[in-house]
């Protein structure tokens, strides 16, 4: 499960003077989800423009399943599905007559289209409304239906641009859903958001993308660890005696903290709940309530872009 | 450095959803009622004026495009302005279209080239322009036939082929321009405003301005230099173009398209119909003219349309 599907090396694009993405380095392997993270303007789509070759690359390179997207941009959009941003389809038609365009510009045989566009649609739950216009459709059918294409090409690699961004808690849940089946199938995906925390639950490792760079890259732990020193808050209220220390000592806990009476908070690297409870108890102490708060990504993004910005300032006054 | 696979991948494909997006749409519908409306009633009066007037003229059944009663304009005149406005029609939202339904970055992310797509739709346009055409000018000689009762000789049919074939080159012009404007500004109705606009300056203003400018610019030592000059200028517009090339293919004793000197017409026999070769030859250039307007118009929409940006 390591081969790499996408590499990009120093990957840049310029407009101008302005730099719109500035040397990204990162590797995508086979089968994983891979987040592409950042506020609206951060090189996001741009990169993902140049992983389709459809917009020139500047400086660096980039290889989609071993193929370079400028020059052999067939066998990369052969392979690969693209769900752009507020994804479009033509209105006057139907789900299933939008699809069947697709499918003849892909090549899809004759013979296997209709077939394909059916399993496609049931998959997406758009079985019951695949001969209605488009038009009819909400934004959440709409993504669906632009899932579907995807799943009918069969690509290797899924790449969702803004997959969530307009849908109701509801709908995005389901679209979630369906992006964890790709995966099931085998379907590496690379999503593109700027909402961090809808986008974390499915993501196995996440690039946070600023000013047209990398920040930070790797799994939401793995940031945790590197931004927050320490991915996990475990808050615990108990009563006893001697409790930090004994807390403390318990594996894969950085520090702890009194944050009140009886109230204590740990930072661990793990989610230390069970080997709490069991010191406190072994202690001899109360246990009355434990909890524990995984990293988030907004967290993360927010203390890491703040304490860049926070040395800059310093820099600055410097 | 080549890029890999053929830039016609997915042409007939894109071809044949935009000519069928063509001809259900209600902008067709109505633009092809407005056609065969005003074209009719043409006709119709060309027909009340021929059994009026002659039955002596030996082309009776070009007269049909040619004559006109009042108030109606003739058929010709009725085509000179309508085919411009359902080329317009046809290519105005063509590229802006598909930014604004935001299905350009998802069409183009198949394995196609924007050369297949581009080139896709303006053949659609061609095609059903051409349709239209094919459909109005046999209807045209049908009513003709059943209308005057006398049938066509088959150098009639060869001119109004040939007229045919040049009408639906005039109409590539402004679908030409229709699909470059369409390429540059974003806003459909900003692109449909701007080739309108254009059209109604070269159609109607810009014969009228060029020989003011002709006078302005040129030397009038000889009289025939300005007037030479308007008709060159006169001729940057498509629709002089036209207007020429129908006048020798239809009027067969139409000898030249430009001012001739006395001297060029000794032993000219005034009013004698030129064979239908000689015709062609004298509308030639124009012919040619606007084939190349419309080559040059579409490469500069593919240019820019090649290096435009995807993203809506």
């Amino acid at each position: 499960m390591s081969e790499a599907v996408i590499e990009a090396h120093g990957l840049t694009k310029r407009y101008g003077d302005a730099k719109a993405v500035d040397g990204v380095n990162f590797t995508i392997t086979r089968g994983e989800i891979f987040g592409l993270l950042g506020p609206n303007g951060a090189g996001k789509t741009t990169t993902i423009l140049m992983m389709l070759g459809l917009c020139d690359v500047s400086a660096g390179t980039v290889r989609v399943l071993g193929y370079d997207p400028m020059r052999e941009p067939f066998s990369v959009k052969r392979r690969v599905g693209y769900l752009p941003d507020s994804v479009g389809f033509y209105d006057n038609l139907s789900a299933r007559v939008n699809l069947r365009y697709t499918a003849r510009l892909i090549g899809i045989p004759l013979e296997e289209r209709d077939a394909r566009i059916a399993d496609a649609l049931a998959h997406v739950g758009l079985a019951d409304v695949a001969d209605h216009r488009v038009g009819t459709f909400s934004r959440g059918m709409r993504q669906r239906l632009g899932l579907a294409e995807i799943l009918m090409k069969r690509a290797e690699i899924a790449i969702l641009d803004e997959p969530t961004s307009g849908l109701d808690p509801q709908a995005t849940a389901e679209l979630l859903d369906m992006i964890r089946s790709l995966k099931h199938d085998g379907v590496t995906v690379l999503i593109s958001s700027h909402l961090l925390d809808r986008v974390q639950s499915v993501c196995d490792r996440v690039a946070l993308f600023q000013a047209g760079q990398i920040a930070l890259i790797g799994t939401v732990g793995e940031l945790g660890r590197e931004v927050l020193g320490g991915g996990y808050a475990v808050d615990i209220e108990a009563q006893g005696n001697g409790l930090k220390a004994k807390l403390a000592a318990v594996p894969g806990v950085r520090s702890v903290e009194e944050v009140g009476a009886g109230r204590l908070r740990l930072v661990a690297e793990s989610d230390v709940r069970a080997e709490s409870a069991a010191a406190v108890v072994n202690a001899g102490g109360r246990l009355l309530r434990i909890s524990v708060e995984e990293p988030s990504l907004e967290v993360i993004y927010n203390r890491y872009f703040q304490g860049k910005s926070a040395h800059g300032g310093l820099r600055d006054a410097a | 450095m080549r890029r890999e696979g053929s830039p016609w991948r997915g042409l007939s494909v894109v071809f044949v959803k935009e000519l069928s997006d063509h001809l259900t749409s209600a902008r067709m519908l109505v633009l092809g009622a407005l056609v065969v409306l005003t074209a009719g009633a043409a006709v119709y009066a060309a027909i009340q004026q021929i059994k009026d007037v002659s039955a002596e003229d030996p082309f009776l059944f070009l007269r049909l495009f040619t004559v006109s009663r009042e108030p109606l304009p003739s058929f010709v005149s009725f085509l000179a302005f309508l085919v411009p406005l359902m080329a317009i029609g046809l290519g105005f939202d063509a590229i802006n279209g598909e930014h604004n339904r935001r299905t350009l970055s998802r069409i183009l992310s198949q394995p196609i080239y924007r050369d297949a797509l581009l080139f896709g739709k303006f053949l659609a346009g061609l095609s059903t322009l051409a349709i239209s055409m094919i459909a109005l000018w046999l209807l045209v000689i049908g009513i003709g036939l059943w209308a005057i009762g006398v049938p066509p000789q088959a150098e009639e049919m060869s001119r109004s082929f040939i007229f045919l074939l040049v009408t639906i080159a005039y109409g590539g012009v402004w679908l030409a321009l229709a699909i470059l404007f369409s390429i540059v500004f974003r806003s459909a109705a900003t692109a449909a405003l701007v080739t309108l606009g254009l059209w109604l300056f070269l159609t109607v203003i810009w014969p009228a301005l060029a020989p003011g400018i002709a006078q302005l610019v040129l030397p009038a030592d000889d009289p025939a230099v300005p007037l030479i000059g308007a008709q060159v200028l006169a001729r940057f517009s498509p629709s002089t173009l036209f207007g020429e090339t129908v006048l020798a293919l239809l009027n067969p004793s139409t000898r030249t398209l430009g001012p001739i000197y006395l001297s060029q017409m000794q032993g000219a026999v005034m009013g004698a119909p030129l064979p239908l070769t000689e015709s062609v030859m004298i509308a030639w250039p124009q012919i040619v003219g606007l084939v190349a307007g419309t080559i040059v118009l579409f490469v500069i929409g593919y240019v820019i349309f090649q290096r435009q940006e995807v993203r809506a």
